[in-house]
């Protein structure tokens, strides 16, 4: 059996990489068919420094990303406390509905139902709509890792502040937020790559200039494989790579 | 009745919040959905009729009861390509879910039984793709797919095929985009429930005789049942309603309701008729979200 797992687990981290390293190795053809092999060149990463709508789209991305990401961050952490730490209320089921909803309901559902009630009140559509829109299904991706690690902890330092006197609201800012840092901290980064990763519900919601990255990256990817598109994602793999490491190591030192 | 308590407040406050967000931001866009959907379509702006009259009063809201049509519904229920779309998109969902179930248990197991100090790395190498653009993931894959990609010049050179294979824009396509986007989704919480297994029962079983692959399907297979469970919820529920796949990988004859609800929208301006197709969709999935709510939980934060 052993030797049959071993073989599965290769094959299959074979499967999840091979097309990230053909996308990564053709970035740097000189060629610009992806069959052929033109030797070594930078020259699409020049291009790409030089292609203003897509620099363009992709400070869009950002600015969205992090205002989403921080909007979602709060919200998620609020909504794992009140669900963790003050779990019986009235309407719960439909609390917990709508905090984890978002998360499974099919993108092209959300992007059109946010962009007919943005319309419905009169609402510009453009960056800010984008970012109620990716708030929205980011929140409940922070309340699930937020709520694993509120699960995690030890109530006896909650309990123990209160008992020396600390009121409820001191208890969350010296003892519960402090402890769920870390969590905290991946959470928002999740948000932001999910942010910065959307196309669909982006596509739906935006308007007349709020072109962000992934929206670009699609209109030039249906026309074909593109030598600077490999360049733009082969940045974005590297990038994200190094942020998931820094995370991954960020909550190992802290136990996790 | 005594004032509420310091704490029934403070739980009060944080609950507000997301509470507000989420009812203005998603329960409300549902409600106005469902409302579209029920709507005609017009050449105005916004492009469907009826218009709620806020201000009418009582009056306003019978003139606009009785203009809501079930048309679109007729539209949907009457015309093949829809049916079409809808057969599609569970085949398709139901048939990758298959797939990665079968592809995905040896992973995990192998993930699960790897030596304990390799085991963060390992994990963290399913999971980096999960990270990593969804878009640029499917895209890799027109490169290796098309015809003269990287897989039909590799067959072509090994002498496995005398003609490149059409491999881009057909079902084949669409198959392994859904296997490959999903296979972290599938992997995670499998190996989440395999790495919790008592070792122990493993032992006992070996120690009365069973040879190791006796123990995979009679011990660990069973008890792993409920990982499987959670990856398919979390695979079966978003490919059922999967845009960029089959779009990207699809051919023309590839349907799935993403697809149909975003060509409705933005290529033929129905917006009544793409509002019906989101309710459909949204049928659709509200009974495996149900069924697999507390998986889904448990799911979400294995990845």
């Amino acid at each position: 059996m052993n030797g049959v797992t071993r073989t599965a687990l290769w094959l299959g981290l074979g499967f999840l990489y091979a097309p990230i390293l053909v996308l990564v190795a053709y970035s740097f053809n000189a060629s610009a068919l992806v069959t052929v092999w033109g030797g070594f060149s930078a020259r699409w990463y020049t291009a790409l420094f030089s292609d203003a709508p897509l620099i363009a789209a992709a400070w869009v991305s950002l600015r969205v990303a992090v205002l989403a990401s921080l909007i979602a961050t709060i919200l998620g952490t609020l909504a794992a406390l009140a669900m963790e730490r003050h779990g019986r209320f009235r309407g719960r089921t439909l609390f917990t509905g709508l905090v984890y909803g978002p998360m499974v309901m099919p993108e092209v559902m959300i992007g059109l139902s946010l962009l007919l009630t943005f319309i419905g009140i009169g609402l510009d559509r453009g960056v800010a709509t984008i970012v109620i829109s990716h708030a929205t299904f980011c929140t409940g991706f922070v309340a699930v890792v937020v709520s694993a690690r509120l699960r995690g902890l030890d109530r006896s330092l909650e309990e123990a502040a209160a008992d020396l006197g600390a009121g409820p609201l001191r208890v969350l800012g010296t003892v519960t937020l402090p402890l769920l840092a870390p969590a905290i901290v991946a959470g928002a980064l999740l948000a932001f790559t999910l942010s910065l990763d959307d196309l669909v519900i982006a596509s739906f919601v935006s308007g007349p200039g709020a072109t962000t990255l992934p929206m670009r990256l699609y209109s030039q990817v249906r026309l074909g494989v593109n030598p600077e598109i490999n360049a733009a994602s082969t940045l974005l793999v590297g990038l994200v790579s190094v942020a998931v490491l820094a995370a991954s190591i960020l909550t190992a030192k802290r136990g996790g | 009745m005594a004032a509420p308590k310091p704490d029934r407040i403070v739980a009060r406050l944080l609950r507000l919040p997301p509470f507000l967000w989420l009812g203005a931001f998603f329960l409300l866009p549902f409600l106005v959905t469902l409302k579209i959907s029920l709507s005609e379509p017009a050449t105005a702006i916004p492009p469907y009729l009826p218009i709620l009259d806020w201000q009418g009063g009582l009056d306003g809201w019978s003139s606009f009861l009785e203009a809501l049509n079930f048309t679109n519904y007729l539209t949907l229920a009457r015309d093949d390509l829809y049916q079409a779309a809808v057969i599609g998109s569970l085949s398709y969902a139901g048939t990758a879910t298959l797939v990665l179930a079968l592809i995905g248990t040896p992973i995990a197991y192998a993930l699960a039984r790897a030596p304990e100090r390799c085991q963060p790395l390992l994990v963290a190498l399913v999971v980096v793709p999960f990270w990593t653009s969804f878009l640029i993931r499917i895209y890799a894959w027109i490169a290796i797919l098309k015809q003269e990609g990287l897989l039909n010049l590799a067959l072509l050179k090994l002498g496995v095929i005398s003609q490149p294979l059409e491999i881009l824009n057909t079902d084949a396509a669409v198959m392994i985009g859904l296997v490959y986007a999903y296979l972290p989704f599938m992997v995670l919480p499998l190996y989440a429930v395999m790495n919790r297994l008592d070792p122990s029962l493993r032992e006992a079983a070996a120690d009365l005789g069973a040879s190791p692959t006796r123990v995979f399907w009679t011990v660990t297979l069973p008890l792993s049942l409920p990982g499987i469970a959670a990856g398919a919820g979390l695979c079966f529920i978003p490919m059922v309603g999967e845009f960029v796949i089959p779009d990207l990988l699809g051919g023309s004859e590839t349907l799935m309701l993403g697809r149909v609800l975003w060509s409705e929208f933005f290529s033929n301006r129905d917006w009544p008729l793409a509002a019906a197709v989101a309710v459909v969709l949204l049928v659709i999935v509200i009974g495996p979200v149900m069924l697999f709510r507390d998986s889904l939980r448990a799911g979400g934060e294995g990845a």
